[in-house]
């Protein structure tokens, strides 16, 4: 067992049968919990899905499961991310990619709307010095 | 000292230091009971003396009935934290691969949780094993010192590998090391103390087995 | 960019959007486990921020730490870290040289004596001076002159942080971790060889954003090196059912089974690479099929066999056991014939045996 003597088949080694983690389904119930909270007390919950070891392939597993729903959106900023609403209403999937598309970040978030997607006060009163600028400008061309 | 400079010292010159006090201080206490010697046994003989020894050695291991009604605490719980010894040290993977290291003979293991199971059952019978010795009066009265570092020394690897394989408190590099620390005090103590039993026991058996059988008598 | 701006006013300055800056500080909470309930805490630190000043010295390295730095899995979001700091004096990346370069140190020390942050990578070498010098000042000089001025110092690598490669046994130079040489400031360890780029990032920020993170006692930040490998990874059911791949290219290999007997360093060593992972996510060395080296740990290079078991001694066990065995015989022999030698005489002598010989210990 030496390091030259590694073959190339290692490198393949892990991914097809990986053994599951068992953290898959408290996972989906930590979301059942989520939903309840909502619908009772308003609450708005965030897991990071980085914080919690997936096998791989345990995490294409989970994002089948939740599925695709009615919203999905894509913003363009500095790299995309995808806010997608799941099967389930208020479960929401975040995904935020870099320049390179390369997964950096995902959350699942449980609300009505993710912070994210929403306006944000400093970029609308940027864009309304951006519209104000460009009526004063074609007011003082005509 | 760091918890990794720890780590490397008792896997290396500590573990080499120990190995030699233990391989030298058997071989020297081995030495020492076959070198006395025996009085040949002038008397005719009834029976094989090969047979009779080579049958006592195993058949020791299975009590009788009486003794089973006399002390039957000392016996089950004896026979518990033994055969948990065994399991604990030679079926752990980790362990084997220190016999490879040394010997170049492996053996397949057992999964890690059966091992820590054992580990914990073997640790209560050794603590039972313990309260009774400390509490009956007739057993008391027979311990020493050393039969009290004895029970320490050997107790003491099952609950620095219990922590170890747990990581209980302190970084895993320094309860690894004590783990190992704690071996090296045992197998330091082996040969000087009544732990050499667990090699010494087959010769005694052998004697007795072996006596009885030249004389034609059932042992 | 003015340095008395905050990072807010800056970022909005060169257009960057509050969404951007929300996206940043969502991954960065992330890659620094921390919970997401902490995402608006640090985005209302770090839009106050002050970019604080940070002097970058090299020593004895290989430069894969700034590489590893520099090619970090998302270069805008990273750019966004570089825009938090004002990075004055770092000789590989700065585009001045010589000494118009010494004096951008010099420069920076002195505007922001005290509150500066000095980042080092390399280990700095011992008695001989000789050995690392840059613009005629040894490495030893460098670190004592900047460390003096610093608020906090960073050491990036292993070699900054314990040593590393050029301390490995003979140790040549001489070498010696930041820790070694400054007493009086606090240090923060990154260690690895090289250190995740994500850990590097995400330690920085931390610092910015909640000050002196939580060391261990190496002086680890706690988020990035709180668990081991061996607790995060995803092989380790397969170490706890006993299912262990023996060589690279058997069964249990190619089926993915712990890598416990290659020489897995997983269970000593504590970084992040189980799950910030390296190369986007990508993937870590054990997902790779390679045991865990053991990188971020003190003398990682001189930890016995890269492929040799961690529960394994790192002498040869059977040669000691063999000259073991070799002195006992001797030894053995002449204790033996003393001992055969006295109960010959006390047999010919008739001595009695008495009760203190019975009782007698061994």
């Amino acid at each position: 067992m030496t390091a030259n003597g590694m073959p190339a088949s290692t490198i393949a080694s892990s991914a097809p049968c990986a053994p599951p983690t068992g953290n898959l389904v408290p996972l989906l119930h930590e979301i059942r919990h989520a939903l309840t909270r909502w619908l009772e007390q308003g609450e708005e919950h965030v897991i990071d899905l980085r914080s919690i070891p997936l096998a791989p392939g345990e995490e294409d597993s989970l994002l089948e499961q939740l599925g695709e729903g009615e919203v999905n959106a894509r913003l363009s900023i500095t790299g995309p991310s995808d806010i997608i609403e799941t099967r389930y209403p208020a479960v929401w999937l975040i995904t935020h990619y870099n320049e390179n598309e390369s997964i950096i970040g995902r959350f699942i978030e449980i609300c009505e709307v993710p912070g994210i997607l929403k306006s944000q006060a400093d970029d609308i009163r940027a864009g309304l010095e951006r519209l104000e600028d460009q009526l004063s400008n074609a007011e003082t061309r005509a | 000292m760091t918890d990794a400079e720890f780590l490397l010292w008792v896997r290396g010159p500590a573990f080499t230091t120990a190995t030699f006090i233990m391989c030298a201080g058997l071989v020297i206490r081995f030495l020492e009971i076959f070198l006395l010697g025996r009085k040949a046994d002038l008397a005719e003989a009834r029976g094989s003396a090969f047979a009779g020894g080579f049958r006592t050695m195993f058949k020791r291991s299975i009590p009788d009935a009486g003794s089973f009604e006399r002390s039957g605490f000392t016996l089950v719980s004896g026979y518990i934290f033994h055969i948990g010894l065994f399991i604990v040290i030679f079926l752990f993977v980790p362990h084997i691969l220190v016999f490879e290291a040394a010997t170049g003979l492996s053996w397949p293991g057992l999964p890690s949780n059966i091992i820590d199971a054992t580990n914990v059952v073997t640790m209560i019978a050794l603590l039972a094993v313990l309260i009774h010795r400390i509490k009956d009066p007739v057993m008391r009265m027979l311990s020493e010192f050393n039969d009290y570092l004895v029970w320490f020394v050997t107790f003491l690897p099952l609950l620095t590998g219990y922590l170890a394989f747990h990581r209980v408190g302190l970084s895993a590099p320094m309860l690894i090391g004590l783990h190992i620390l704690s071996v090296e005090l045992l197998m330091v103590l082996f040969p000087f103390t009544k732990l050499s039993h667990a090699f010494t026991l087959w010769m005694a058996r052998w004697y007795n087995g072996a006596i009885a059988g030249y004389k034609g008598v059932q042992s | 960019m003015s340095k008395d701006k905050t990072l807010g006013e800056t970022l909005q300055e060169r257009g960057v959007s509050r969404r951007s800056f929300l996206k940043f500080c969502a991954t960065t909470a992330s890659m620094m486990a921390l919970p997401p309930a902490m995402i608006p805490v640090i985005a209302a630190t770090l839009e106050k921020l002050r970019r604080p000043s940070v002097i970058w010295l090299s020593f004895q390295e290989c430069t894969g730490c700034t590489e590893s730095l520099t090619r970090s899995h998302s270069a805008t979001i990273e750019d966004l870290i570089f825009d938090t700091i004002s990075l004055d004096y770092h000789h590989t990346l700065q585009a001045a040289s010589g000494s118009a370069a010494e004096h951008a140190r010099e420069e920076a020390m002195q505007e922001n004596y005290g509150n500066y942050i000095l980042v080092v990578d390399g280990s700095i070498p011992g008695e001989n001076n000789g050995y690392s010098t840059i613009a005629g000042i040894s490495n030893k000089a460098m670190l004592l002159e900047v460390a003096a001025g610093a608020a906090a110092i960073v050491a990036v690598g292993s070699c900054a942080a314990f040593g590393g490669i050029p301390k490995a046994d003979p140790n040549p130079t001489g070498a010696v971790s930041v820790s070694d040489l400054i007493k009086d400031k606090p240090i923060v360890n990154i260690p690895g060889c090289p250190p995740i780029p994500a850990v590097i990032t995400g330690v920085l920020v931390q610092f910015l954003t909640f000050g002196l993170p939580e060391l261990d006692q190496l002086g680890r930040p706690a988020a990035f090196y709180g668990n081991s490998i061996h607790d995060r990874c995803y092989r380790r059911p397969f170490y706890d059912k006993g299912l262990f791949a023996d060589s690279f290219d058997d069964e249990g290999a190619k089926k993915g089974w712990c890598l416990f007997k290659l020489g897995c360093k997983g269970p000593t060593t504590y970084n992040a690479c189980a799950t910030t992972k390296w190369n986007d996510g990508t993937s870590f060395p054990i997902e790779a099929g390679h045991p865990c080296l053991g990188c971020s740990e003190p003398d990682f290079w001189d930890a016995g066999s890269f492929y040799k078991a961690l529960s394994t001694p790192t002498e040869d066990i059977g040669k000691t056991a063999v000259y073991a065995g070799a002195a006992g015989l001797i030894a053995g022999a002449a204790l033996g014939a003393s001992l055969r030698a006295r109960k010959q005489s006390a047999v010919k002598n008739h001595e009695r045996v008495t009760i203190d010989d019975l009782d007698q210990e061994s």
